[in-house]
C-alpha cells in the first residue's frame, strides 16, 4: 500500500532537491572565488536520493550523511548558511567552528551527526544510536548514507550486521552512484546490485531509482515503517549517477561519455519538474517563481557565511575533554 | 569494608554503577549469561537482563561504534573487549570517532571501553599486549590503569561518570591474585591522580598496572643493600599526574621508568622527555627506562619471563644508578 502525498509534500521535495543543487553552484562559485578552503564535493544528480530519503523521516529520527548528501541535511533542518560557512571554514552556531570541514557538523536535536571520513565507520555507530533509541522507548528510527564504495569497508559490515542481529531500526541507503572516487563499482564488488547483500545479513533490501525522488521516499517509507514496527534494519540501494569528478580537482576523464550522456537524460530535478507540470501540481511560471526565490534566499545566506569570522587561533585548544571546554567561542 | 580481589573489584563496580544509573550498560563478547571470558561480568546478565548485559557478534568495530553512538543519545556504555589486544580491530572508532567528537562536532562520547591487558598468562602475541601506546598520541582519550582491587573499582565509577571515552586497562595478571579490603561505600578514585605507593629517599620508580608490584617487591629486596626506593602508582596514563612525578623526581633526583609495554614509543619516552624538559637541573642520573624488549610478546615460559620487566630487572637498574 502506497501512502497518498498531499501537494504540499510533492513540492517540497521539489524545494529541497532545487535548494541542494542552487546552494552547490552558489559554493561552486565560492570555491572559484578561492572562498570555500578545501575540497568542494558536488551531489550533482543525485539530489533526489538525498532528499527522497531523509522526507520519509521524522523528527527524532537521526541520519549520519555523507558528503554527496546535503540534500538529506537540508530536510532535517540544517540552514544553508551553517553550510556556507562551513566549507569556509568560518566560525559561528551550528559549525564545527573551523575544526572539521564540510558537512561534518551535528545537531542531534535536529537529527544529524556528523560522519568521519573513514567509510563505514558511521554504520556502527548509527546502530548504536538505534540501540539506544530503542533503550529508552524513543521508537525512532536512524538513517545511514554510504557509496557503493564504503559498502566494501570492514565496518559496513560489522555495522550492518550488528543492527540486524539486533534487530535495531536502522535504515542503510546505499547510494549506488557508479564510481568511488575513481573506481567504479565492477572494481568495487563483484554483485552489479548492492541491495542483494542484505540477503547475507536475513533482513530486506530493496533496488530503487535513486533519480525518482517519489520513488526514494515510497522505498525508504516502507523501510522506516518496518524499522519502527520493531521489524529491524534494511538496506536501500539506491541507483544513481555522480555527474561531476569526486571533487572540484577531478574532471573525471575516467567516466565514459555515453555514460555521462545517458543519465543527463535522467535528471533527477528536470524530469521532476516534468512530473510536477504533467500532474497539475506546478507549472513554469510557479517554478521558476520557487527557483528565484531560493537563488535569492542563498544570496543573502552566503553573505551572513562571507561576512562570519574565522575562529579565533587559540580556540583550537578547547574542547578536546569535557574539562577544556569552550571559553573563546561564542556559542 | 570486604576483602575482594581485583576482578571481583570490577564486577562490583559495574553492577553498582548500572544500579545507580539506568543509562549505563554492557556490551561485548559472551559477557552475558557465560559472564565474559575472564568472568568479570558473572551475575549481571541475572541480575540486569538482557537488554542492559547485551552479548554482541564478534565486531570490535561495531562494539565500540555502537557505544558511541548510544552514548551520543545520552547512555553510558561500558564496552567490554574480551582481550585488549583486539581493541585494533576498533581502532578507528576510537581514534576518529570517540576521541574527535566534542572536538569536532561538539557532542561529548562518555563511553568506557575495557580489557584485559598484560602478560604473564602465556598468552602469546595477541592475549599480552599492552596497547597504552596505540592510543597515548590521540588527544580526546583518556587511560587509566589501576594497580589495586580498590582502584580498579574506584577508577572503574571515575571513568563510567566521565564525560569522554576512558579506555580502562585492567591487568589480567592481578585478577584473582590481589586482593585487599575495600569499602562498601560507594568512592571513586579521581582521573588523572597518581598516588605515591612507597615512599623512598634515593630513586623514584614511577610505574602503574602489574609492574607496581613488580617495584614495590623490588623496593624491599634493595632496602638491605641501602637502596631506598619511592613508588608512584601512576594509575592514570593520559591525562597523568605531572605534579606528582615531579615533586618524586625533585625529591629523589633519580627516576627509573617501569613498565611492561615495549621500549620505543613507549610511555616511559613521553615522561623522560616531561622530566627532563621541566626538571633537568634536578637530575643526579640518567633518566633509566625498564620496559620489555622491542619484540611480539612471547607465548613459551622461557621466553615470555625473558619478555618481561621483573624485580630483577629493576633492581639491576636501580643499582647502576644508585651509583651514579
Amino acid at each position: 500500500m502506497t501512502e497518498t502525498l498531499s501537494k504540499q509534500q510533492y513540492l517540497d521535495f521539489y524545494y529541497y532537491m532545487r535548494l541542494t543543487r542552487s546552494l552547490e553552484e552558489r559554493l561552486t562559485v565560492l570555491f572559484r572565488q578561492n572562498k570555500v578552503i578545501g575540497g568542494l564535493y558536488r551531489s550533482l544528480g543525485q539530489e533526489a536520493t538525498a532528499v527522497g530519503s531523509a522526507s520519509a523521516l521524522q523528527d527524532g529520527d537521526v541520519i549520519s550523511p555523507l558528503i554527496r548528501d546535503m540534500g538529506a541535511m537540508l530536510v532535517k533542518g540544517v540552514k544553508p548558511q551553517e553550510l556556507f560557512k562551513q566549507y569556509m571554514a568560518k566560525d559561528g552556531e551550528g559549525t564545527s567552528h573551523g575544526r572539521d570541514l564540510n558537512i561534518h557538523i551535528a545537531d542531534m536535536k535536529r537529527g544529524y551527526v556528523g560522519p568521519i571520513s573513514q567509510l563505514g565507520d558511521m554504520v556502527p555507530v548509527m546502530a548504536g544510536i538505534a540501540l539506544a533509541g530503542k533503550m529508552q522507548g524513543k521508537n525512532i528510527v536512524t538513517m545511514v548514507y554510504l557509496g557503493d564504495g564504503a559498502s566494501s569497508t570492514g565496518a559496513f559490515h560489522e555495522g550492518v550486521n550488528f543492527a540486524a542481529v539486533l534487530k535495531l531500526p536502522m535504515v542503510t541507503i546505499i547510494e549506488n552512484n557508479g564510481y568511488a572516487f575513481s573506481t567504479p563499482t565492477e572494481n568495487q564488488c563483484l554483485v552489479k546490485d548492492f541491495a542483494v547483500k542484505a540477503k547475507g545479513y536475513g533482513i530486506p533490501g530493496e533496488i530503487v531509482d535513486g533519480n525518482d525522488v517519489v520513488a526514494v521516499y515510497h522505498a525508504t517509507r516502507r523501510a522506516v515503517d518496518r524499522a519502527r514496527a520493531g521489524e529491524g534494519a534494511s538496506i536501500i540501494e539506491a541507483k544513481t549517477f555522480r555527474m561531476l569528478g569526486h571533487a572540484q580537482h577531478d574532471n573525471q576523464s575516467y567516466v565514459p561519455k555515453e555514460l555521462l550522456e545517458t543519465w543527463r537524460k535522467k535528471d533527477p530535478i528536470s524530469n521532476y519538474q516534468e512530473f510536477l507540470k504533467q500532474n497539475k501540481l506546478a507549472d513554469d511560471a510557479s517554478l521558476k517563481e520557487m527557483d528565484e526565490k531560493i537563488v535569492a534566499y542563498l544570496e543573502k545566506e552566503a553573505d551572513i557565511a562571507d561576512a562570519a569570522p574565522f575562529p579565533i587561533p587559540e580556540s583550537s585548544l578547547e574542547d578536546v575533554y569535557f574539562e577544556t571546554q569552550s571559553v573563546t567561542q561564542n556559542k | 569494608m570486604a576483602v575482594v580481589t581485583y576482578l571481583e573489584a570490577i564486577r562490583q563496580a559495574l553492577s553498582e554503577e548500572m544500579q545507580r544509573d539506568e543509562n549505563v550498560f554492557l556490551l561485548g563478547e559472551d559477557i552475558g549469561a557465560y559472564g565474559g571470558a575472564f568472568k568479570v561480568t558473572e551475575g549481571l546478565y541475572e541480575k540486569f537482563g538482557s537488554q542492559r548485559v547485551i552479548d554482541t557478534p564478534i565486531s570490535e568495530s561495531a562494539i565500540v561504534g555502537a557505544a558511541c553512538g548510544a552514548a551520543m543519545m545520552g547512555m553510558r556504555p561500558v564496552a567490554e573487549i574480551q582481550f585488549i589486544d583486539f581493541i585494533s580491530c576498533a581502532f578507528d572508532q576510537l581514534t576518529n570517532y570517540a576521541a574527535k567528537s566534542r572536538y569536532r562536532q561538539g557532542i561529548g562520547i562518555p563511553i568506557v571501553v575495557r580489557g584485559p591487558c598484560g602478560g604473564g598468562g602465556r598468552g602469546g602475541p595477541f592475549h599480552s599486549q599492552n596497547v597504552e601506546s596505540f592510543f597515548l598520541n590521540t588527544p580526546g582519550l583518556k587511560m587509566v590503569e589501576p594497580a589495586t582491587a580498590y582502584d580498579a573499582k574506584g577508577l572503574l565509577k571515575a571513568a563510567i561518570r566521565d564525560e569522554d571515552p576512558v579506555l580502562y586497562f585492567e591487568h589480567k595478571f592481578l585478577y584473582r591474585r590481589i586482593k585487599e579490603d575495600i569499602p562498601d561505600d560507594d568512592y571513586i578514585v579521581p582521573i588523572g591522580k597518581a598516588k605515591v605507593r612507597r615512599q623512598g629517599r634515593d630513586i623514584s620508580v614511577i610505574t602503574y598496572g602489574a609492574m607496581v608490584h613488580v617495584a614495590l617487591e623490588a623496593a624491599e629486596k634493595l632496602q638491605t643493600e641501602g637502596i631506598d626506593l619511592e613508588v608512584v602508582d601512576l594509575r592514570s596514563l593520559l591525562p597523568y599526574d605531572k605534579e606528582a612525578i615531579l615533586n618524586s623526581v625533585v625529591k629523589t633526583s633519580k627516576v627509573i621508568l617501569l613498565h611492561e609495554a615495549t621500549r620505543i614509543g613507549g610511555y616511559a619516552g613521553e615522561l623522560a622527555a616531561v622530566i627532563a624538559e621541566e626538571v633537568f637541573d634536578c637530575l643526579d642520573g640518567p633518566i633509566v627506562r625498564v620496559t620489555a624488549p622491542d619484540t611480539p610478546v612471547p607465548y613459551s615460559p622461557p621466553l615470555e619471563d625473558f619478555f618481561l620487566p621483573n624485580a630483577e630487572k629493576l633492581m639491576k637498574a636501580a643499582r647502576k644508578l644508585a651509583a651514579y
